[in-house]
């Protein structure tokens, strides 16, 4: 399989009815582990995501991906903050990206199956998902969004709307899935998330990349002012 | 009250005695409305899922025309129908008028607009909440329609159900296009149509009960077959 890593993005702008959301953006993520995107309310990190994953287009500059643009799709997948189910059981909501990608009825169930092992959703397959709590929910949405063992994982705050145990089992699978060769990118606002799993961090402001480097340099000592201001827990804007 | 028992009492024996002239018009009723209903559904359900995704220039023309074309009056429908189905008319080599197809066809353009705007406005309302998920997913546009047809089952049932009580209902349309004519067009709305005028009223009502008693069949066949309304089955 052709890695579609790394990923070069490029003085991209996003725009909306003519106002800027982000950019210019450039930004390289290479190969391998967990990227935090972190950043104040409003600094572009659903924005930034949603670029990397063409759920918006750059009005100016280029998203590169290392493969072409159709290979490249296939081996993403996107978990949102607020996990949107179909109408559906959990088992047909995980089978279904399967079956979109025209995957045999039968084989996308049995996998369907051996995912929902991996998470923990056995109990629930038959259930309707519109009546999963959130954690639940959630996790069933990682597991739809993992079926097709996509390279890389984008995650909008997954875990935004979860109470604690909910956050530690969505946390857990996600580093499982990073440590099973999962390429993570991660939007956060949670610095203890970030902490806890971020390889390399992305700190936005102003919808633009302040500052990136690796997470442990990063949490010790930030090279910018506004970065450690965030990190202390001041308003930045 | 007299009308009313006779009419009851009338319905009752042409219903045990599986009356022939009675099973032919509610046949060809079912037959008729119930193929309109289907070429409505299989045309107007994909229409107004695309209108409710695809973004072009004329949509919101086109769905306000839809709207407005709910309204239809039958009788102009049918009018607009002879007209093209006549011996002069531009589809008149087909030979169409005063048979049943000319029915359906006159059904059709009446429940169309019915079904592609409950149609357009369910999906509507689904792409909204699915939109983002649907595009992440790599979901191709006849895949997203697909989706959110099944999505929106329900509402789009209703729909049909609508569409299939105005077309099984309708007598203006099909009286002009049919011609009521026994053995051929006549079915159950015209033939009540034409006892009334000739004052048999207790057959009238009879005929009229029956095509209640189809209407709530049919409607109840399909939520059953579907399973709507069982718990845990939406």
């Amino acid at each position: 399989m052709v890695s579609v890593l790394p990923l070069r993005i490029e003085r991209a702008v996003v725009r909306r009815g003519g106002a800027r959301l982000i950019g210019p953006v450039d930004l390289f993520l290479g190969g391998g582990g967990v990227t935090a995107v972190i950043g104040p309310n409003g600094s572009g990190k659903t924005t930034l995501l949603r670029l990397m994953h063409g759920l918006v287009r750059a009005a100016e500059g280029r998203v590169a991906w290392a493969a072409p643009e159709e290979a490249a799709r296939r081996a993403r997948a996107f978990v949102f903050q607020r996990p949107v189910m179909l109408r559906r059981t959990v088992a047909a909501n995980l089978s279904y990206p399967l079956r979109l990608a025209g995957v045999p009825r039968r084989e996308a169930a049995a996998r369907a199956q051996g995912t929902a092992a991996r998470l923990g959703l056995e109990p629930l397959m038959a259930q309707r998902a519109t009546t999963l709590s959130g954690g639940e929910a959630q996790r069933a949405a990682l597991a739809r969004a993992l079926i097709g063992e996509p390279q890389v994982l984008l995650a909008d705050e997954p875990t935004a709307s979860l109470d604690g145990r909910s956050t530690r089992a969505v946390e857990g699978h996600l580093t499982e899935e990073a440590a099973r060769g999962t390429r993570l990118i991660l939007a956060t606002h949670d610095m203890g998330q970030a902490r806890r799993m971020a390889d390399e961090v992305v700190f936005l402001l102003r919808g633009r990349v302040h500052e990136t480097g690796p997470a442990a340099g990063f949490f010790a000592a930030p090279r910018t002012p506004e970065a450690a201001a965030f990190l202390r827990g001041d308003i930045v804007e | 009250m007299d009308d009313l028992a006779a009419g009851l009492a009338a319905a009752v024996r042409l219903i045990l005695t599986l009356d022939d002239g009675l099973v032919e018009i509610a046949a060809r009723s079912l037959a008729v409305s119930g193929s309109a209903t289907l070429i409505a559904c299989a045309v107007g359900l994909p229409l107004g899922a695309a209108l409710a995704i695809r973004r072009f220039a004329a949509r919101r023309a086109v769905v306000a025309a839809l709207n407005a074309l709910m309204g239809l009056p039958p009788v102009t429908v049918g009018l607009l129908v002879y007209l093209l189905l006549s011996r002069g008319g531009p589809l008149g080599v087909l030979g169409l008028l005063y048979t049943p197809a000319a029915m359906t066809l006159a059904q059709v353009v009446i429940v169309t607009p019915l079904v592609a705007s409950v149609a357009h406005q369910a999906v509507r309302d689904l792409w909204a909440e699915y939109r983002d998920l649907l595009l992440a997913m790599n979901a191709r546009p006849a895949q997203r329609v697909l989706t959110l047809l099944w999505e929106a089952r329900r509402a789009l049932l209703t729909a049909a159900l609508a569409g299939f009580g105005r077309a099984l209902g309708e007598v203006g349309a099909i009286m002009i296009v049919g011609g009521n004519i026994d053995g051929a067009t006549r079915v159950l709305t015209t033939a009540i149509a034409l006892e009334t005028s000739r004052g048999d009223f207790a057959l009238a009502m009879g005929l009229g009960l029956v095509l209640v008693a189809l209407s709530l069949g049919v409607s109840g066949a399909a939520h059953w077959s579907l399973g709507t309304e069982r718990r845990g089955r939406w």
